[in-house]
């Protein structure tokens, strides 16, 4: 279950007393509630579900993550024997 | 989001009426039909055909074979980003007639009116449908006008039926496609769907991506020249280019292979198809085509369609293959191969 | 689309799988309980990239396809109300009750309408006090939070025309019910990334340790689903249950406590039964006593529902990974999307949909 999709928070305002966002998909927009990730600044991306930023998407994790697998792909391919099987 | 026109932006202005609304004496024959038809409808589509107001219209056609097309447009909303129900009323029984490789000539329009519909409303329909007649070359020669109680029709429902002469020797099929062929893709895809969808009423959605309406009669006639071998022609409405592909797959018993990052999106349709969890494969586009040529002629054909003002984006998408016949499938981001089956009804904005 | 497209790099996407087949040296069965996941893996042929000895299976995770046939009737009856503006997720719109669906009730004439948020929902309440607005929360842990601040609000608001139909479940107890049985397949799990963004990890330690199982969080484009089966084969070879985070850009440690808060406000738990597998204690949320006035099934009495199942449905032993959906006789010719038996064929993320609509070449 649960799609839900990294978006970047552009502008931050209150509605009915909520606290909401317009987050930026790509060049589209769309609103979402921010009561669930209260410290989120402009600039930052949400991971936000039907219409609520669920968490913070933390740029460290997702950067260090990266590494890590770019790292094991160089690997991967340093072992990689000219046929294409690896060692 | 409202529908309401904006008449700083008209450039023909309403016609002066007793009425503010569709009542149903508008369709009945007498004096207030006949405002409708001489003050609205004739003055947009003017030719001496449709102005003998005859009840049917007499045609001379250039020699060669006819292709025929009728649609009937039920869309909701009527007004959306990008175009109305009029724009598709008109491009997309053009459309129809030119994807046989045929030059549109000729439109019938029958209306069916919605008791209480703003007449403000049907006028603006109706300027849209002047503009693109006028772009499309074709003359609306002849048309109906019926009226029906509230509640009995969502507004207003259009009929449109196009002729045009089929080029001499051209003889395009969904049948005709043959292993090796490349499948291309005239632009992007998913720009209607995703325009109609995010207007919709209740979203909070803000963006740029308008419908892709337009007649493809000019990149038509553009491929008919570059490709003596072209295959097919369809435009992916309904149901998208998955759909359309799946027709011809299982119309030449051929299969169908696309790569995965082939089909081209923008990157706004892409957003909006991610947070409402749609695949943009199965979106509809009323603005672009899908053409099978014969691998020599692709690179050709690309150019041609590029050269177009709106074949920018054309793109190879795929190829025919004569393993697995009748079936369409996909080549993944992990080089796996999965099939793209025909769409089970509308999609649905999901949350899952 | 940044923080997405990455995830789906090839490159990474190989290396990982090329991990997974160096790491693995006997059969291992993962499953996922996750529509979302399930999507993923279908969509991207995951399951076929991966070596032969990992089996995957799809578990309950399709909140859609575990919401109760009674629950579903009865949202049926209530939106075929006049004066009724019934409010849903897309997901749910097609979901056969015993004799119905919410398009056919909307056909005859019932204002049926699709939100993609709980505050679309409250926005009609807020413009049509003279209707009552309804709104069919179904959900995993994930959507509970959101549902809960609709009906929080409309309570602050002193709103009287909006209720909630509740049907949320929870994964722990599903879990659980899935490892306890003598039947069971399963060694190892990924976790769902989404719900465990709201409710972290800790609640799955306990379970990991009784069972001697890996489960570990995991994300949902190919990348992270890769991640996630790399780092459960690694648990399973080495004999080291326990749960292990490899959704770390999302899911922290605490999940999310102010959305628990408003949860706990809101809702409570209480035993639940999952549609095809039956009651299970304490897997389910419903609202607090004191805002029984937002409860849609106290507000509009609704009696007189029959609920009848197709018998030859498997859907329940699907959703608990013991049987997969080419399996069920029905399925691809009287169970198709189309004209489906069970809610599995119904959710775009059932398993029997994803089966139907991602099949291999040559099946």
């Amino acid at each position: 279950m649960c799609l839900a999709v990294p978006g970047k928070v552009l502008e931050i305002y209150q509605e009915n007393g909520l606290k909401m966002a317009r987050i930026d998909y790509a060049g589209t927009e769309n609103s979402a509630c921010l009561e669930y990730t209260p410290e989120a600044q402009v600039g930052e991306y949400v991971i936000v579900h039907a219409g609520f930023a669920l968490q913070t998407l933390n740029e460290e994790e997702a950067r260090a993550t990266l590494e890590t697998l770019t790292e094991l792909n160089a690997h991967i391919d340093a072992d990689r024997k000219p046929d294409g099987n690896t060692r | 989001m409202s529908d309401r026109p904006d008449f700083s932006q008209m450039a023909c202005p309403m016609p002066l009426t007793s009425h503010d609304t569709v009542q149903l004496a508008h369709g009945a024959g007498g004096r207030l039909s006949a405002e409708l038809i001489d003050r609205f409808i004739v003055p947009r589509f003017t030719n001496p055909d449709l102005d003998k107001l005859e009840d049917q219209a007499v045609l001379d056609l250039p020699p060669g074979r006819v292709a025929f097309s009728t649609d009937t447009f039920v869309v909701d909303p009527i007004f959306f980003p990008g175009g109305d129900i009029g724009d598709l009323a008109i491009n997309g029984t053009v459309n129809d007639v030119a994807m046989a490789g045929a030059v549109p000539l000729y439109l019938s329009v029958g209306f069916v009116l919605e008791e209480g519909l703003p007449l403000e409303d049907f006028h603006r329909i109706l300027c849209s449908m002047e503009a693109a007649a006028a772009r499309a070359g074709v003359k609306v020669v002849t048309g109906d006008t019926k009226v029906v109680d509230r509640g009995s029709c969502d507004r207003i429902f259009i009929n449109t039926s196009g002729v045009g002469v089929v080029r001499d020797g051209v003889a395009l099929s969904a049948s005709n496609l043959q292993a090796g062929d490349k499948v291309i893709l005239s632009g992007t895809a998913a720009d209607h769907g995703m325009a109609v969808m995010t207007a919709r009423e209740g979203l909070s959605f803000r963006t740029r991506i308008a419908s892709d309406t337009a007649p493809l009669h000019g990149l038509v006639a553009a491929l008919l020249d570059t490709c003596p071998g072209l295959r097919a022609l369809r435009d992916p409405t309904r149901g998208g280019v998955a759909t359309t592909l799946n027709e011809f797959a299982r119309s030449s018993q051929v299969g169908i292979r696309i790569e995965h990052d082939a089909v081209p999106v923008r990157d706004d349709v892409r957003g909006a198809c991610e947070v409402l969890g749609i695949d943009p494969l199965y979106v509809a586009n009323e603005g672009k085509l899908v053409a099978v040529v014969p691998a020599d002629e692709a690179a050709a054909a690309v150019v041609a369609l590029r050269n177009h003002e709106i074949g920018r984006e054309a793109t190879i998408i795929g190829e025919v293959s004569a393993a697995h016949p009748g079936i369409v499938s996909l080549c993944t981001a992990l080089g796996t191969e999965r099939i793209v089956d025909m769409p089970v009804g509308e999609q649905l904005p999901r949350i899952c | 689309m940044k923080h997405l497209d990455e995830y789906r790099d090839p490159a990474l996407a190989r290396a990982l799988l090329a991990e997974i087949r160096r790491t693995v040296t006997r059969p291992w069965t993962i499953m996922e309980i996750c529509g979302g996941q399930t999507h993923s893996i279908m969509r991207h042929g995951i399951d076929q990239a991966l070596p032969p000895e990992i089996t995957l299976v799809h578990g309950p995770g399709c909140p859609v396809c575990v919401t109760p046939l009674e629950t579903i009737d009865r949202a049926l009856a209530i939106a075929a109300r006049p004066g009724v503006i019934f409010t849903s997720f897309g997901d749910m719109l097609r979901v056969p009750g015993s004799r119905d669906d919410l398009f056919r009730v909307k056909s005859r004439g019932g204002d049926v309408r699709m939100v993609y948020s709980p505050l679309e929902s409250l926005k009609l309440a807020r413009e049509h006090p003279d209707r009552e607005v309804v709104f069919l929360a179904v959900g995993f842990e994930t959507t509970a939070p959101g549902n809960a601040m609709a009906l929080k609000q409309a309570a602050a608001e002193g709103l009287t025309n909006f209720s909630e139909i509740v049907s949320h479940v929870l994964v722990p107890p599903a879990m659980e019910v899935i490892l306890s049985s003598p039947r069971n397949q399963v060694q190892g799990f990924l976790a769902a990334g989404h719900v465990c963004s709201i409710m972290g990890w800790e609640e799955y330690e306990p379970i990991a340790e009784k069972y001697g199982v890996p489960i570990v969080p995991t994300g949902f484009e190919p990348v992270d689903i890769l991640q996630g089966i790399l780092k459960t084969v690694e648990l399973l070879e080495s004999g080291e249950p326990g749960v292990a985070n490899q959704y770390l850009r999302v899911v922290r440690a605490q999940g999310n406590p102010a959305a628990r808060a408003v949860v706990d406000e809101v809702y409570e738990v209480c035993d639940r039964k999952w549609r095809g597998i039956g009651t299970i204690p304490g897997s389910g949320l419903r609202i607090r006593d004191e805002l029984a006035a937002y409860d849609a099934e106290k507000k509009f009495e609704v009696t007189d529902i029959k609920t009848e199942e197709p018998a030859v449905c498997i859907a329940g032993e699907i959703l608990q990974g013991l049987r997969k959906p080419p399996e069920c006789p029905a399925f691809g010719k009287e169970c198709t999307p189309t004209s489906p038996l069970g809610a599995t064929m119904v959710s775009s993320e059932g398993a029997c949909a994803a089966y139907h609509r991602y099949q291999r070449i040559g099946r």
